[in-house]
């Protein structure tokens, strides 16, 4: 525990010590959030814009930091040689890999309270009502999308091109899946991809618990899809995940 | 007592058998080198002991251990420098060294393992302003944080300019006088001769020649004799030098000749060095 609340603090050090991650992982959803919400006025799904805006930017924010930034960071990690370094500590893997967790969780948590206040402060979005349930849902999202990174960063080759991979994933996906925007007029075979990526799933649960109040669990099927996908990222994170670089 | 003990290691990596069958045992308190050519099996050898890698053949033991089931009382003991790694760039030099000191359950001091790697004016310093030379320092100093009984050191100085790299010969002697066993490749030969207790020389994944520099030099290698005459070099080898020198100086006295530039040679390290590197044309 001693050791996990260590790694855990040096953690979120290099994290924020980062500025290039701070500002792509933390700021960029927020500033995306003001900007789309200036734009965009009258009503989507039959509340206020900004609202709508927000919900779907907890999503792209949710994918950007658990599954984008993760990925990218444990890539470069493990290509510097870190990872291999660490391997050869007392530090078990078990407690790097809870550390990293909850580090990453600590800073989409810290991304949606932003959200909330900036969305309260220049678009008079209201705070949730739904506490627990979007509480919840934060979670599995992050432990979803988290999943999915690891599996991810498993894949990637090499510390350059991981950043070109993980947009390439995440940008069409955010457009597709309603986290940027609405996707009704979108065309059928557009909507269809749409459909089987797990960032629609977790859109669709932050836009009921969030936008309509209900309690999570009248999305059954979706939350049922998200765990799917990651137990299936899982699998593949524990067949694939290396710790040390790939031989010159 | 003995630190590590490896007999009969064998290693392959699809067809390439890079280690192939080695014995060899060092002491507590020795430093021990490895030394070879690249590609040679030096850091394959390495990273099987530090527990990286698994043997597909023979018996090693580490501080008592298994490194293929390496624990954390393993991991305790054991301090590693890697032959490529980097730290976190974004960190201090400090602070790179208390994360590394949260991870063991008696850590020497964080000022104390600094000073010792000569980094103490540069403890505030970003890892990404070090230079290689520093980084290395860097590297050796986290690897020294746990207080471990055994060090792994792969290509300490590897791509150092000469200064540093008798900064670096400096540290490796302190650990012999902190008391540490010490193991290292290096594929600099008068880095083993000037560091190492015992050297082992490998060739192709085969110990070819294991002693003290000094036995490594004398064991079954001829002394050459050296002296001109008529302006003109005479080298004579012999494995008797004493005989032939006695010869060689009776016949010049009555003659009433000097030998001009009369030189005795032991071969270095150098040359049994490149004599066992090259003979695998023999095999």
């Amino acid at each position: 525990m001693k050791t996990y609340l260590h790694e855990l603090r040096y953690q979120q050090l290099v994290f924020w010590r980062s500025r290039e991650a701070a500002v792509f992982i933390f700021i960029f959803p927020l500033l995306l959030f003001l900007l789309l919400g200036s734009v965009y006025t009258g009503k989507i799904y039959g509340v206020p814009a900004p609202e709508a805006l927000l919900a779907a930017l907890l999503g792209y924010g949710c994918a950007n930091t658990a599954f984008a930034g993760l990925a990218i960071q444990l890539v470069v990690r493990r290509e510097s040689g870190i990872l291999k370094r660490l391997r050869s500590t007392p530090l078990s893997a078990a407690t790097y890999i809870a550390a990293l967790l909850t580090s990453t969780l600590i800073v989409f948590a810290l991304q949606v309270t932003a959200l909330f206040v900036l969305g309260r402060l220049f678009h008079h979005t209201p705070f949730p009502s739904a506490l627990g349930s979007l509480v919840l849902a934060i979670v599995i999202g992050a432990a979803v999308f988290a999943a999915i990174g690891v599996a991810t960063a498993s894949l990637i080759r090499s510390a350059e091109g991981s950043s070109a991979v993980v947009n390439f994933i995440l940008l069409p996906s955010a457009f597709l899946t309603g986290a940027f925007g609405p996707t009704e007029h979108y065309p059928r075979f557009l909507r269809a991809i749409g459909d089987v990526l797990p960032l629609k799933y977790f859109v669709d649960i932050v836009n009921a618990v969030y936008l309509q109040k209900h309690a999570i669990w009248t999305k059954g099927a979706a939350l049922g899809v998200l765990v799917a996908w990651g137990a299936t990222a899982l699998v593949v994170a524990a067949f694939k995940f290396r710790w040390e670089p790939r031989e010159a | 007592m003995t630190a590590i003990s490896v007999r009969g290691l064998r290693k392959a990596y699809g067809g390439l058998e890079a280690v192939r069958g080695i014995d060899f045992e060092i002491e507590r308190g020795e430093v021990f080198g490895l030394l070879g050519p690249n590609g040679a099996g030096k850091t394959t050898t390495v990273e099987i002991l530090e527990g990286y890698r698994k043997r597909d053949a023979g018996e090693v033991t580490v501080l008592g251990h298994d490194p293929e089931r390496p624990g954390r009382e393993f991991r305790e003991q054991i301090g590693v420098v890697l032959q490529q790694s980097d730290l976190w760039p974004t960190l201090t030099v400090r602070e790179a060294h208390r994360v590394f000191a949260g991870y063991y359950k008696q850590p020497r001091d964080v000022d104390e393992v600094i000073e010792l790697v000569g980094l103490s004016d540069k403890q505030d310093a970003r890892i990404k302003t070090l230079s290689g030379g520093q980084k290395r320092r860097l590297d050796l100093g986290v690897a020294l944080i746990g207080d471990p009984e055994l060090v792994f050191l792969d290509e300490p100085t590897t791509g150092f300019d000469p200064a540093a790299r008798r900064a670096a010969w400096e540290m490796i002697r302190s650990l012999r006088s902190l008391g540490k066993t010490v193991l290292l490749t290096t594929h600099y030969l008068d880095e083993a001769e000037q560091l190492a207790d015992r050297v082992a020389v490998l060739r192709e994944g085969v110990i070819a020649s294991i002693g003290t520099p000094r036995e490594l030099t004398t064991a079954d290698h001829e002394v050459e004799i050296r002296y001109h005459r008529n302006g003109e070099e005479v080298l004579l080898r012999t494995s008797e030098p004493t005989r032939v020198l006695h010869e060689l100086t009776s016949e010049a006295m009555a003659r009433g000749e000097e030998l001009e530039r009369l030189e005795v040679r032991r071969p270095s390290l150098e040359d049994v060095y490149l004599t066992l590197v090259s003979e695998n044309a023999e095999e």
